[in-house]
């Protein structure tokens, strides 16, 4: 067993650094199009709000793997070339950022109605009341569900291997095709691995919302 | 950008032909999954410590690992390991039922932590047995509020079914990728599956809010 672990590791090790590679660049293109998107739906303009919704409504609807394959395959047609780890990126937050953005909406709207009135009060202007006030609370209150949605985006991660990314289950693949009869192992490795992964997302996770916290009430 | 109706139209209808797999799929997934939730469900509460450690260990691994792997495992590994074979088919609806029966297990949870106490305790002073208190007093409460997000599950189940086509299953994304390959032309079968899967996404999600608007005004009233 641990022959066949030491015989794995190289090439586990490289999906592992690919997969995890992606998940960040993802998370963080998911993270800003949440936060983006979230703010616009509680915008006084119809239009923006609008908008943000047909994005929401759209890039929840659509399976992330069709998407995937409309991106990787479709788009090069209309002279949009992508390199792998771009359309998966594109493909992940686009996906996810939809997800994210009804977090940021109902974090926002879960901020005691007395916070708004207290910065009008103080005069100040709707962007400083957005940035100064409500959004650092409102943070506070996103970490649990965005958690949950970064362990989504992980777990989802795995699905480029539909398009050829060399991440974790594409080495698990080329691996499993030289060691046929160790194929339980193998991928009961591949679970624990991701669940390695994902243990380690809730823990920065944790430590973030400690962070943020700290001071409050 | 080149579009071209009349081909669209000539694969549509051999996408259609696999869209009873499609589904089947999210059919038998989401019920295994309600089915084997429940299960998890009711047992994370035993009296026994070793059974709600268990479960809840099953539940957090289940949960925190790719199904897409989990699929693999059950398609690629078990034969080998413990000699069961089953059609693709199966192995996929049994994957997607395990992965997702931990999700509905957490809503089950919260439903059956929504029955306020009283009714436990008033059903024990009736001396209810346990089973009868769990199918006559407190599921028939705590699964009414819950039916929306169970209803969501559907429709995330539903946007799973692709990944069937990693363990050979015929649904529409494979029969897509067949076509592409066969004609080398990927926008028309590939947009039309994008678009039959959110048009189908979007019409479950008219019925889940509509079943919460129905469940709103029952209560109401």
């Amino acid at each position: 067993m641990i022959d066949y672990w030491l015989e794995w590791m190289p090439l586990l090790w490289k999906g592992t650094v690919s997969t995890a590679q992606v998940t960040v660049l993802s998370a963080a293109l998911a993270l800003l199009l949440a936060a983006l998107t979230g703010i616009c739906r509680l915008s006084k303009f119809r239009l923006i709000r609008g908008l943000a919704l047909v994005y929401v409504l759209t890039f929840r609807g659509i399976a992330l793997l069709v998407l995937l394959f409309w991106i990787y395959y479709v788009l090069p047609y209309m002279n949009i070339e992508l390199s792998k780890t771009m359309a998966a990126v594109l493909a992940l937050g686009l996906n996810y950022g939809a997800f994210g953005s009804e977090i940021v909406r109902s974090s926002i709207l879960a901020v005691p109605q007395g916070q708004w009135e207290a910065a009008r009060a103080l005069n100040m202007t709707p962007a400083q009341r957005m940035f100064r006030i409500i959004f650092p609370q409102a943070l506070i209150r996103m970490i649990p569900p965005f958690n949950n949605l970064m362990i989504e985006l992980l777990k989802a991660s795995s699905l480029l291997f539909f398009i050829g990314m060399t991440d974790l289950v594409y080495q698990a693949d080329v691996l499993r095709g030289l060691y046929l009869q160790q194929s339980t192992q193998l991928y009961a490795t591949l679970l624990v691995i991701y669940f390695i992964l994902a243990s380690m997302i809730s823990y920065s996770a944790r430590l973030l919302e400690r962070k943020l916290s700290a001071g409050r009430l | 950008m080149i579009w071209s109706w009349e081909y669209a139209w000539s694969v549509l209808p051999l996408l259609l032909d696999v869209i009873g797999t499609t589904l089947l799929a999210t059919l038998f997934g989401f019920l295994i999954a309600c089915t084997f939730g429940m299960v998890l469900a009711v047992l994370g509460r035993s009296r026994f410590r070793v059974i709600r450690w268990t479960v809840n260990g099953f539940i957090e691994f289940v949960r925190n690992t790719p199904l897409l792997v989990q699929l693999f495992f059950l398609f690629y590994a078990l034969p080998l390991s413990l000699g069961i074979s089953m059609s693709a088919f199966t192995t996929g609806v049994i994957g997607l039922g395990l992965h997702y029966s931990t999700y509905l297990a957490e809503v089950y949870r919260s439903g059956i932590n929504g029955v306020e106490k009283g009714q436990w305790e008033a059903a024990r002073a009736l001396n209810f047995s346990k089973q009868r208190t769990w199918t006559r007093i407190i599921l028939p409460q705590a699964i009414p509020p819950i039916l929306p997000i169970m209803g969501n599950y559907l429709i995330v189940v539903f946007k799973e079914t692709p990944l069937l086509a990693a363990i050979t299953v015929m649904e529409m994304l494979s029969r897509a990728k067949n076509i592409v390959s066969r004609d080398w032309r990927p926008t028309e079968p590939y947009t039309l599956v994008g678009i039959l899967f959110l048009v189908i996404s979007l019409l479950l999600a008219a019925l889940v809010s509509l079943l919460e608007y129905k469940m709103a005004q029952r209560q109401s009233k």
